[in-house]
């Protein structure tokens, strides 16, 4: 095995992984801020690259052209999911926690067997883009330009995400987090925050599904996997911080890519899941988490 | 003043036990009522999966410990008792009691590490670890791996649990299953253990100020409902005839098994078989109904139908039943 | 006067750069109230805490009963006999007030229906009886309160640590709470009180000690303390200045 290989498949493995870091990135994003784990984040998802492919095939649009468009529409979904569920949630005195985990659960399933019912469950791609087809090379080292380009994009989301939290948005969705009540004292609407909050964090997942359509086949379930990772990034950076879950995410995918080239490719996930336990036996709160 | 005391509570639970014996004969005569074989399964399944999903329940609703990975126990269940009967010939009347004992050590085991963990880290920590062993199962050669195991048929056989034709003994096979976790519910809401599991469930710092030992509580809890699942898992694979890590251990079956206690009421007694009442007949009969027709719709069904139930009944649908209790208690406040 | 029932010495306690609780020593008679008194943030919840084993101390030792205690954890207080109360509220919400109680019951009694006894007779004591059978989430905060004292109470303590008992109610709530610490005192229990209004307790304890910013300022008689021209400071400090 020569080190270039290695060094590729790592390479590849840290791209993948901060793909995974963006769909985790909205998923910690709304629990750190309400404390919600969203269960149909995976399901999101399957929607924006649904979508993706929509409107490539209705308009030829390339994806990559689309980032904006689909990240506004799975904004305005996030919106409206919070609306018209999440905040009927809210409302309930019992059982809160479990109310949420299965409200979005059956949202999950409900969007899961709309897509299939619309567009059938076979595999479906994106042909003939911009990014398709074409590798980056650089010393020896081949990697496929989706990927690349993926990469860079999740960097880029990191970075907004950042710059997000120093806005006044930002300090009013810290200030939400810390104490619902309060804020509603210093005249922040309560409703208009997590709203957006879960706007953002939808459309994070949107712009993840713009770029895994360039390059990952697209089916009613192609969520599952995604969500599952996330879960487990999110968890392995600790829950509610984002930092937490760019690093945890890297981690992940470097640790799939190696596992799949050294041991097995069958049992790729199975070094996730070693590492994953490891870490949280020695810190149960994860690697970045307060809460 | 003892008497008083002894009163409303006392009086309570003598109430569910008598309940409970009126569900019982009224279950036991259901297949007399319906000929139809489809729906005569159908009920099967359902009874199936209240017994799992108290089983379930007991950790998740009385301790609060929320797993989503008990398809493990059941896994270990179905291949223990399985694997006994194909290669040693040991009936699975005995393996079933095998499976449950070696599922309740898993459970422990399990819990040794992942009881460090709390809240969402707790359930991710089961969900890793059911899947872990999904995917090895899935490539173990010596449990016939990915491929799965048939359970051979020598004929109907109450010695062996075998009944290929007929339905109705494992309509009675399921039902004294479910009976049975229910009862081991019932007592465990009267016992000592009952009460400081829910204890650690409300609130673990006053628990332990009381002198529960939280570690503990937990780890039995765990090992009382992962054998109780483990129970449920041999007697599926008798059921199916056939198990596989797909239809053994998958992560679905995680879901499937705690939803029916969820939308019933989680930490009820009856909420289980009420949530396995509502949600097995709605998820099986959309797919024979909707399924072929329009891929799909069965799902949408089912997705909006947790959905509502959620936002509808947050307290399970246990709280149909219980309007009048309630309002007598708050109405003193 | 034998040997304390409770004496502490050089307890310390930081969390992160805050030192909650700095070289703090004091003993308590058995069958005393003791008065723990102090300015908001004096570290008198972090010193229950300690005392009661949900947190460990970094420095310092605990005898209770004759027996060292610093660091065994909350469990193993709870069976040597220190019941608590928290300063905010901690009932078990899914349960009855009768099931709280029983929780706590259970500690001496293996089976529920000596469980159920004790908890009866105790949720008499409290005042509680008409509630008996109504959800716990269901109670007005001094309902809590004394449902807090009830569930100690049930697990037979001979010392109880009351966090705050009186802070919020009513003046005829604070009266029926006063009548209730003196109650239990009569059954033998020692108790400590956390308090950080001063008044209402000075007619209740027997001694007081009183912390600022994590420190033992002094130790007496109430008289004494009132007069004492550091406490008024603290408290003046605290009330006026910021
Ligand atoms: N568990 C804890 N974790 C972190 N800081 C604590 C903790 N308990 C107390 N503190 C800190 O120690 C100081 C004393 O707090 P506390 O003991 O609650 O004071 P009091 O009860 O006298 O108002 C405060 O600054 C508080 O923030
Ligand atoms: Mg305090």
């Amino acid at each position: 095995m020569s080190a270039a290989l290695i060094a590729q498949v790592a390479l590849g493995g840290l791209l993948m992984g901060l793909v995974y870091a963006v769909v985790a990135a909205g998923l910690t994003l709304i629990f750190g801020l309400m404390d919600v784990v969203n269960f149909a984040h995976g399901a999101l998802l399957m929607v924006a690259m649904y979508a993706t492919l929509l409107i490539h095939r209705a308009t030829g649009l390339d994806p990559l052209l689309q980032l904006p468009l689909v990240a506004l529409l799975l904004f305005i979904a996030g919106v409206a999911i919070y609306r018209g569920l999440i905040a009927r949630t809210l409302a309930v005195r019992v059982n809160a926690g479990m109310v949420q985990i299965f409200v979005t659960f059956g949202l999950s399933i409900f969007l899961v067997g709309a897509a299939e019912f619309l567009f059938g469950s076979d595999f479906q791609s994106i042909n003939n883009t911009l990014l398709g087809g074409r590798t980056f090379a650089l010393n020896g080292i081949i990697l496929p330009l989706p990927l690349v380009v993926s990469g860079i994009v999740a960097l880029l989301v990191f970075l907004a995400l950042a710059l997000l939290s120093r806005t006044e948005f930002g300090r009013a969705l810290e200030a939400t987090r810390e104490d619902h009540e309060a804020v509603a004292l210093i005249g922040i609407d309560r409703d208009r925050v997590f709203g957006i909050g879960w706007g953002i964090g939808t459309a994070s997942v949107g712009i993840a599904g713009v770029m895994l359509a360039n390059f990952y086949y697209i089916a009613p379930d192609v969520g599952t996997n995604f969500a599952l990772i996330a879960y487990i990034t999110v968890a392995l950076g600790g829950f509610g911080s984002m930092f937490g879950a760019l690093v945890a995410g890297l981690i992940i995918g470097l640790t799939e890519a190696l596992t799949a080239l050294f041991i097995d490719p069958a049992l790729k996930q199975i070094g996730i899941f070693v590492i994953y336990l490891a870490v949280l036996m020695v810190r149960p709160r994860g690697l970045f988490g307060r809460l | 003043m003892a008497g008083a005391v002894r009163g409303t509570l006392v009086a309570r639970r003598r109430r569910e036990l008598w309940l409970g014996i009126v569900v019982l004969v009224v279950l036991a005569a259901l297949p007399f009522g319906v000929g139809n074989a489809y729906l005569r399964g159908l009920i099967v399944l359902t009874l199936l999966y209240a017994g799992l999903s108290q089983a379930w329940n007991i950790l998740g609703g009385y301790c609060g410990q929320i797993s989503l990975g008990h398809a493990l126990y059941f896994g270990i269940g179905a291949y223990t008792s399985t694997l006994l009967f194909t290669r040693l010939g040991i009936s699975p009347l005995l393996g079933m009691f095998a499976g449950g004992g070696l599922a309740g050590f898993a459970a422990f085991l399990v819990g040794l590490p992942c009881f460090r963990l709390s809240g969402h880290y707790y359930a991710i920590a089961t969900l890793v670890i059911g899947m872990m062993a999904a995917l090895l199962a899935a490539n173990w050669d010596f449990i016939n791996a990915a491929q799965g195991i048939t359970i051979p048929f020598h004929g109907e056989s109450w010695a062996n649990l075998a009944f290929r034709t007929a339905i109705l003994p494992f309509h009675y096979v399921m039902l004294a299953y479910a009976a049975l976790i229910w009862f081991v519910a019932w007592l465990i809401e009267g016992s000592r253990w009952g009460f400081f599991w829910r204890a650690v469930k409300d609130d673990v710092a006053a628990a332990r100020s009381l002198g529960v030992s939280i570690y503990p509580s937990k780890l039995a809890a765990a090992a009382i409902s992962g054998a109780a699942t483990g129970i449920g898992g041999a007697l599926y694979a008798q059921y199916i005839g056939f198990i596989d890590p797909d239809s053994t251990l998958d992560l679905s079956l995680s879901v499937l098994i705690a939803l029916p206690a969820v939308v019933g009421g989680i930490g009820t007694l009856w909420g289980p078989l009420l949530g396995a009442a509502v949600l097995i007949p709605v998820q099986q009969l959309s797919v024979a109904w909707l399924g072929s027709a329009a891929g799909g719709i069965d799902l949408m069904v089912y997705g909006a139908l947790i959905m509502a139930l959620a936002l509808a009944r947050p307290e399970g649908l246990v709280s149909f039943f219980h309007i009048r209790a309630s309002r007598g208690a708050t109405g003193h406040g | 006067m034998g040997e304390p029932l409770l004496e502490i010495r050089g307890i310390s306690k930081s969390f992160g750069s805050v030192a909650a609780n700095v070289d703090i020593g004091f003993a308590v008679a058995a069958g005393e109230i003791l008065g723990l008194i102090g300015p908001n943030g004096a570290g008198k919840s972090s010193l229950f805490n300690i005392i009661a084993g949900e947190i460990a101390p970094d420095r310092g030792e605990i005898r209770f009963a004759g027996q060292e205690i610093a660091g065994i954890g909350a469990v193993a207080c709870a069976r040597l006999g220190i019941g608590r109360t928290f300063q905010v509220v901690r009932s078990f919400d899914s349960m009855t007030v009768l099931e709280n109680v029983m929780v706590g019951a259970f500690l001496r009694a293996r089976r529920s229906a000596a469980a159920m006894a004790r908890a009866g007779e105790v949720i008499e004591f409290c005042g509680l009886t008409t509630r008996r059978d109504v959800p716990a989430h269901s109670l007005s905060p001094p309902e809590k309160r004394r449902l807090e004292i009830a569930r100690a109470l049930a697990t037979r303590p001979r010392l109880l640590l009351l966090d705050e008992m009186l802070t919020g109610l009513t003046p005829t709530e604070a009266q029926a709470g006063m009548r209730l610490v003196r109650d239990i005192r009569a059954q033998g229990i020692t108790i400590i009180m956390v308090e950080h209004v001063m008044e209402v307790l000075l007619p209740l304890i027997d001694r007081a000690v009183v912390l600022n910013l994590g420190r033992k300022l002094l130790e007496g008689a109430p008289a004494e303390i009132v007069r004492h021209p550091e406490v008024i400071r603290a408290y003046l400090g605290d009330r006026y200045g910021g």
